[in-house]
């Protein structure tokens, strides 16, 4: 045995628990910090910054679309860059680091009643190794040859090869490798996201009386743990591939009259991979979203949300159901046909509960007191828009009405509309709702209305004549539209309209940013619960909340997140945490 | 306030969008107007729902907005409302699956007297193969491609030799007859993309796959590649031409087959594009290659 000696690296006993688990130093206070809430700020923030480049790069793309021929710097090379970083970036860097790694870092915890994540130094790791895998991102940009312009999906064969920038440069090597840190630091976060739902709820806090937010982003975590190893899987033979010369994914190749030394790989095994980590992708991104918009809509419209239960299992099935549906990207890949029939299927019943969620969510207004704050405007829009995108989405999920609109910008369209502008504009909503809770202070009205109707009706009108386009067969990724017979006059003076809407909407976000800023020091002070809400991260003692969240005693839950304008209380909203027995037989079992 | 006026605007603005806007798609010219009656129905359906729920919010946020002493009401489910919702709302999306997925089952049966026809990918070109007298087409191998067996066709199968080999060029087909396109790649994925023929299909290199269409009306239509392959992606463009029957024969009658192209005297050069044509040590290099991988 060794011999153990008292050190004063042991504390003496009379030091309280909550003591030792403070931070002692600034670096760990605000730097390697392993309280979730500043995590959360810390992903948040370089989710923001990397996404102000997704944000630059759209508008490159869109000046080489609008003016054909006007930018000489915008070569074909230059622009397939853009296309594949903006789309990686939004899809993984931004969306899914900020609704999990920023607002389920800052949120679970608070809502299900917990002190913080149950891994604080795993969490902790988690969002250094997701900046290392935004900082490897970012360095294919200076890496000769420059960033891969294969496209977001990265399709092989041509990912790796010489036709394709950074093919057979450092571009392609740096992506695949930031994807399998990026995967390696979200396995980290999600376990504790899921770990502290299941195992780290107050007492009271049933599952069924857990916010709709923290049911979204739980459900996409689960989803994530489960889809990411695919595309894990598909990124390591794909890097191998390309470094040792495997073939995975390569079969005989003959390369401008060159015959490569692959032989046998599938190039179609990647599409299934991929897509069986993308398709569930979108959900990952978009469930965060439908919870959050739920609360949105209840607190702001004053009114318990309509079929909570319902909306519990539209989740859950939504969730499922995804895992079953990838091959719907793959319609004219060339896999076997009759794959279609069953695909197609299982696509158009995902609309049930789907159309379930949003009939919820517009029953949830009626009768309600809908108080027009910024948070309730852009849950509104982020409906039009999600009802919009998913209705689009019936077209091309409908197999054989795919095969026209197919790699169209009628899918560019679509997919942005669906999973870029409605949950973004959700983001905008929960950045208006919970920043008095973060910072203490309100972001500046003004400001903030001029952002909304500049992002809403500006992201409308990019999007939705767009589908005619592609309805007109213009296809996507085409860096030059030029010598086609099926475009006229005035389909290229379109697309100049959609590149200036644009820039203004572009625009929009840097006053947004400005508000973010400024108000933190010049918002009007918030006060613990500015919105009069139900939900626990609203009644904790101090505004922001401190590490620990509750001061020396957790809340305990006596009823669900909803009881808005319970009938015979004497305020419109009784918080989670308030005992009594108002109306208590109508909350759902 | 404002906000319920435009969520009727947008309404009212989408829908007068789609009947007035001068971007649609294009004249059809194959036999698969049941995807654009599909589309129709779709567009019917889905344009209906959007309309509905947009408004039904509008009325809400007009109707019940924050006024003074209001009170929301307090309903926390209705399972009546919720399963009439459901229903109502599987019917709306079996009534798109069933004609989708019927339409699709005519997609992916062949008619039996379609003619097969192969169209080659690579970057950035499209060739085109047809059966020679024979009727069939000879089998390939992306390791026969050379400089002077550009499709890779095997050279020993007597099949091939009757081959029509269009190399970079126009395709040529006869209106009304029905074909079997069979698609390849000897490099990266392309796609075989007409807009007028609504159809498209991937091609993926060491696999072939299919579509079938018939053309319904003469003219020449435009060849889009319709899957990422590269720098040269947006220029791939290729020409298809619907003859009558007449001009189609004379047309075939001056192309040259497989074997005439790959006998030593080599008369078909002159087709090919310069980019294409590869140094001799590389030519070598490319030979040697394909004998090492045997």
């Amino acid at each position: 045995m060794v011999d153990v000696t008292p050190a004063d690296a042991v504390p003496p006993a009379e030091v309280g628990e909550m003591e030792l688990y403070h931070p002692h130093s600034w670096w760990t206070k605000y730097v390697f910090s392993q309280d979730a809430k500043v995590i959360a700020i810390q992903y948040s923030a370089t989710a923001t910054s990397i996404g102000l480049v997704a944000l630059v790069l759209s508008w490159l793309m869109r000046l080489q679309l609008g003016f054909p021929g006007t930018f000489d710097f915008i070569t074909p090379e230059a622009y397939y860059q853009f296309i594949t970083m903006h789309g990686m970036i939004m899809v993984i860097y931004l969306l899914t680091a900020l609704f999990l790694g920023g607002f389920g870092n800052y949120l679970i915890p608070l809502m299900v009643g917990a002190r913080d994540m149950v891994f604080p130094y795993v969490n902790m790791l988690s969002y250094w190794i997701y900046l290392l895998a935004v900082l490897v991102l970012v360095s294919s940009f200076f890496a000769p040859g420059g960033p891969t312009g294969a496209g977001w999906t990265l399709y092989p064969p041509q990912a790796i090869m010489s036709g394709t920038p950074g093919g057979q440069d450092w571009g392609i090597i740096l992506m695949l490798s930031s994807l399998i840190l990026f995967i390696i630091g979200f396995t980290m976060g999600g376990l504790n996201y899921v770990v502290t739902v299941l195992q780290g709820r107050t007492r009271g806090m049933t599952m069924m009386r857990l916010p709709l937010t923290v049911w979204g982003i739980f459900t996409a975590t689960v989803m994530a743990l489960l889809a990411f190893p695919a595309l894990f899987v598909a990124c390591v033979m794909m890097l191998l591939d390309r470094t040792l010369g495997t073939s995975f994914f390569m079969p005989a190749i003959s390369e401008m009259g060159e015959q490569l030394p692959h032989n046998g790989g599938s190039p179609i095994l990647f599409q299934h991979l991929f897509w069986f980590f993308g398709h569930p992708e979108v959900y990952i991104v978009a469930l965060p979203a439908f919870g959050i918009v739920s609360d949105l809509i209840s607190t702001h419209a004053r009114k318990n949300i309509f079929g909570y239960r319902m909306m519990v299992w539209a989740i859950v099935g939504i969730g499922a159901l995804s895992f079953v549906v990838w091959a719907h990207h793959m319609y004219v890949s060339g896999m076997n046909p009759y794959f279609g029939f069953f695909f197609a299927t299982t696509t158009l019943i995902i609309a049930v509960p789907t159309a379930i969620k949003v009939y919820n969510w517009v029953l949830t207004l009626w009768r309600g007191d809908i108080h027009l704050t910024i948070p309730m405007l852009f849950a509104l829009a982020f409906i039009v828009t999600f009802v919009n995108g998913g209705l689009t989405g019936l077209f091309l999920g409908n197999v054989v009405v795919d095969v026209p609109l197919s790699d169209t910008m009628f899918v560019v369209a679509h997919f942005h509309m669906v999973m870029g502008v409605a949950p973004i504009i959700v983001v905008f909503g929960a950045i208006y709702h919970w920043y008095p809770k973060v910072t203490g202070r309100m972001l500046d009205e003004t400001l903030g209305r001029f952002h909304f109707w500049v992002t809403f009706l500006g992201a409308y009108l990019i999007f939705f004549p767009m589908h005619y386009l592609g309805l007109m067969g213009v296809p996507r990724r085409y860096a030059e539209l030029t010598d086609m017979t099926i475009m006229t006059e005035s389909a290229h003076h379109l697309n100049s309209f959609i590149s200036i809407m644009a820039f203004i909407v572009g625009f929009a976000q840097m006053v947004f940013l400005f508000n973010l800023i400024w108000s933190i020091r010049h918002g009007r002070e918030a006060g613990g619960n500015p919105w009069r809400a139900t939900t626990l991260e609203w009644q904790t003692p101090q505004t922001p909340p401190a590490h620990g969240n509750f001061g020396k005693d957790l809340p305990i839950v006596y009823r669900w997140a909803y009881d808005y304008s319970v009938p015979g209380a004497k305020e419109d909203f009784i918080p989670q945490n308030v005992p009594g027995a108002f109306a208590p037989s109508r909350e759902p079992a | 306030m404002a906000i319920a006026l435009v969520l009727v605007l947008i309404v009212v603005g989408s829908v007068l969008f789609h009947f007035l806007s001068p971007w649609w798609w294009t004249p059809i010219a194959s036999n698969w107007d049941y995807i654009d009656n599909t589309i129709i129905i779709t567009f019917w359906i889905t344009g209906a729902v959007f309309a509905a729920v947009v408004l039904f919010m509008a009325y809400c946020v007009f109707r019940f907005r924050h006024r003074e002493g209001n009170r929301a009401a307090y309903e926390p489910e209705n399972k009546r409302l919720e399963s009439w919702l459901t229903i109502v709302t599987a019917v709306g999306v079996t009534s798109l699956l069933v004609p989708g997925l019927f339409v699709w089952s005519r997609f992916v049966t062949v008619p039996s007297d379609a003619t097969e026809i192969e169209v080659i990918g690579q970057q950035w070109q499209w060739s085109f193969r047809l059966p020679g007298k024979d009727g069939k087409l000879g089998t390939s191998d992306t390791r026969d491609v050379s400089a002077d067996n550009p499709l890779g066709v095997i050279p020993g199968d007597p099949n091939g030799q009757d081959d029509v080999v269009v190399e970079a060029a126009d395709l040529h087909l006869p209106v009304g007859k029905p074909v079997k396109v069979l698609l390849r790649s000897i490099d990266v994925l392309h796609d075989f993309y007409i807009p007028e023929f609504r159809a498209k299909m991937d091609m993926i290199p060491g696999s072939v796959t299919y579509f079938w269409f018939t053309p319904t009306r003469t003219g020449s239509f435009q060849v889009l590649c319709a899957e990422l392959c590269g720098q040269g992606h947006p220029l791939m463009h290729g020409m298809v031409m619907v003859d009558t029957e007449q001009d189609y024969l004379a047309w075939l009658g001056q192309q040259q087959t497989f074997a005439q192209l790959s006998t030593p005297q080599k008369t078909g050069s002159a087709d090919q594009t310069p980019d294409r044509t590869m140094p001799s040590g590389l030519k070598v290099a490319a030979q040697l290659e394909t004998v090492g991988s045997r």
